[in-house]
């Protein structure tokens, strides 16, 4: 493999300021672990070891120590992603009201299989477990948007919508099903 | 069909409300924490739960003000409330709802609790992907420390309570108690042997209480309204109002809000709407993925801890999936057998490992290359998964696969012997992790 190697960043200052602000909430540094690789994430598009290496000093713990934790949790992205990643719930309740054709569909449009990312770096697919949509499947959450009542229709627009204006305004809002009730 | 007060969803379906502090305290909110902090002391709060019935929303039941009971008196001694509002149990959307619509119910809920157990600081422990609810619970928490309500002194009580927001970040497993203690302490989500419980031995090594969402929105409205009337709802020995989460083949999918103890059947067919039109139910889930199915022979069962248990399956989460004829049960346990196989932590055995074959032969047989031994090879491998594990997801996993090899078997066989999935000829492979 000749697969170049992303560029590890080290963590900005207002990165560093924003973890050791959240230091008073705990008795325990170690408990900003989860905190900390999400503003690494959302500074850099994922985490890279250079920045859980400065997490781990800000922590005082060992790399590894925020490398095990890193690598439990499926949101953090230990590689580069696409600036939209598009999450699609598999899990039954979506499943039954047509949550794999609309996978079907989504790899279709965008070129790319389930866990690809577009050749311009917009987009990167991947499935996901029940994300508490179900009443209001087909769902998929991208970035940190729900989009659901899905359709092909509705997908179609979703992507035209971020690769246009940056944002979608069928992202959902407070949930409340069913809506008739409110 | 039948109608009930609501209490839990009373606020936020009422046209134009808004669910910031203002709102809520037009709807009577605070008024509860700021009694209970002037006249009554940590025991009474604690008595008045027990005696209210109360039991706990997340997916075990168990008794809330038994398990404040268990919390040491020891005023020395640090003592932790953990909020879980980690929904992730597969069907079961209501905590979502309870957060982003209202957060400052489930707020005061978790005020009262941490006085009733004597905890100055509380975390609620919100699933990673509920980034909206992390916005509306930031606001909240921000109203309310802003007003004196969170913090120094809350309701110029002498008291001290924190509560913080901790997200985490993608980790069925991080539901399960211990896990969830261990995910705040900034590890990975792997659940703790019991005992010690979290009573005794919790966050940071002290006394803690995990209380599900749903569980504390209750407590404001039980202790404005007395143990007694809250005791009278749903049944003697479940207690209260439910929320129900809805999904699958219903006209109506949602979050309804009803006594315990009303009939399947009624939550499907009056307040879900019923199957949709041109079918028929063939199975359903009455607790989260974790839950056996049941069939329609068991639309009577009513929606109480016992006679759910009964029946042999779980009231669980309240999470309640309907499948019509349709629906393939094998596809339908395969699907979920991903779910689990993908969410396993790894920490035992027989759960990491046998996830792995439960998935592998689960898909063989909906791809039509399954072994007539495959059926006995599956019971054998549930066998040696369920009761064998540190938490309950080793119970949980199997269910899905027990229950539909009970109730269709037949189903399992024809895949075997027509080498096809009978129902999704064309079945598209689920997709791999």
């Amino acid at each position: 493999m000749n697969m170049a190697q992303p560029v590890s960043h080290a963590l900005s200052d207002s990165a560093k300021a924003r973890i050791t602000d959240l230091f008073p909430r705990y008795p325990d540094k170690r408990s900003v672990t989860l905190a900390a690789l999400r503003v690494a994430q959302e500074e850099q598009g994922y985490v890279g070891e250079q920045a859980m290496a400065d997490i781990a000093v800000l922590l005082e713990l060992t790399p590894v120590q925020v490398y095990e934790t890193a690598t439990f949790y499926t949101l953090f992205a230990l590689e580069p992603v696409g600036t939209y990643v598009i999450q699609v719930c598999r899990t039954l309740s979506c499943a039954l009201v047509g949550a794999d054709p609309l996978i079907r569909h989504l790899e279709q449009k965008l070129g790319i299989g389930v866990g690809g990312t577009t050749a311009d770096g917009m987009f990167t697919l991947k499935n996901v477990e029940c994300l508490a949509g179900c009443g209001a499947g087909p769902m998929m959450q991208i970035n940190d948007e729900y989009y659901e009542y899905l359709t092909r229709e509705k997908i179609d627009r979703i992507l035209d919508d971020l690769r246009r204006e940056g944002k979608s305004s069928l992202a959902s809002g407070p949930f409340l099903i069913p809506l008739e009730t409110a | 069909m039948p109608t009930y007060e609501k209490i839990l969803l009373k606020n936020m379906e009422t046209p134009g409300y808004t669910g910031d502090l203002a709102a809520y305290e037009r709807a009577g909110g605070y008024q509860a924490v700021r009694k209970v902090l002037a006249e009554s002391t940590p025991e009474q709060v604690v008595d008045v739960v027990k005696r209210s019935g109360l039991r706990g929303r997340g997916g075990a039941g168990f008794p809330t003000g038994t398990k404040w009971g268990f919390i040491p008196k020891d005023p020395s001694v640090p003592k932790y409330l953990c909020v879980n509002a980690d929904e992730s149990e597969p069907g079961t959307f209501k905590d979502r709802q309870l957060i982003e619509r209202d957060p400052h119910q489930m707020i005061e809920g978790t005020l009262i609790a941490a006085y009733a157990i004597g905890a100055k600081v509380a975390y609620i422990y919100l699933r990673g992907e509920f980034a909206l609810g992390a916005r509306v619970l930031e606001r909240a928490l921000n109203e309310a420390r802003a007003k004196g309500y969170i913090g120094k002194n809350v309701f110029g009580s002498g008291r001290d309570i924190e509560v913080w927001l901790h997200r985490g970040a993608g980790a069925y497993i991080c539901g399960e108690e211990t896990a969830l203690l261990e995910s705040i302490e900034g590890k990975r989500g792997l659940p703790r042997a019991k005992p010690p419980f979290p009573a005794i031995n919790g966050l940071y090594q002290q006394p803690t209480v995990i209380n599900n969402v749903e569980t504390l929105a209750n407590l404001p409205h039980i202790l404005t309204r007395g143990p007694e009337w809250y005791a009278a709802i749903g049944t003697a020995k479940s207690p209260g109002m439910r929320i129900f989460s809805v999904s699958g083949h219903v006209k109506r999918p949602g979050n309804y809000e009803v006594p315990l103890g009303i009939p399947l059947r009624e939550l499907i067919d009056e307040h879900a709407g019923g199957v949709r039109d041109g079918h028929r139910i063939k199975a359903i889930i009455p607790g989260g993925a974790s839950a056996a199915f049941f069939t329609p022979e068991h639309l009577d069962v009513t929606l109480d801890f016992e006679s759910i248990a009964q029946a042999g399956s779980m009231l669980g989460s309240g999470g309640v999936t309907v499948m019509d004829e349709t629906t393939c049960m094998v596809w339908a346990a395969y699907n979920l057998m991903g779910f689990f196989h993908h969410e396993s932590c790894g920490k035992c055995t027989p759960c990491r490992e046998g996830s792995v074959w439960l998935y592998r032969i689960l898909g063989r047989i909906e791809h039509g290359e399954g072994r007539p031994e495959d059926l006995d090879q599956l019971v054998r491998l549930c066998g040696n998964i369920a009761g064998k594990t540190v938490c309950a997801f080793g119970d949980a996993e199997v269910a899905p696969i027990l229950s539909t090899l009970k109730h269709f078997r037949h189903e399992y066989e024809a895949h075997i012997q027509q080498k096809r999935c009978p129902m999704h000829p064309n079945v598209l492979a689920m997709a791999a992790h």
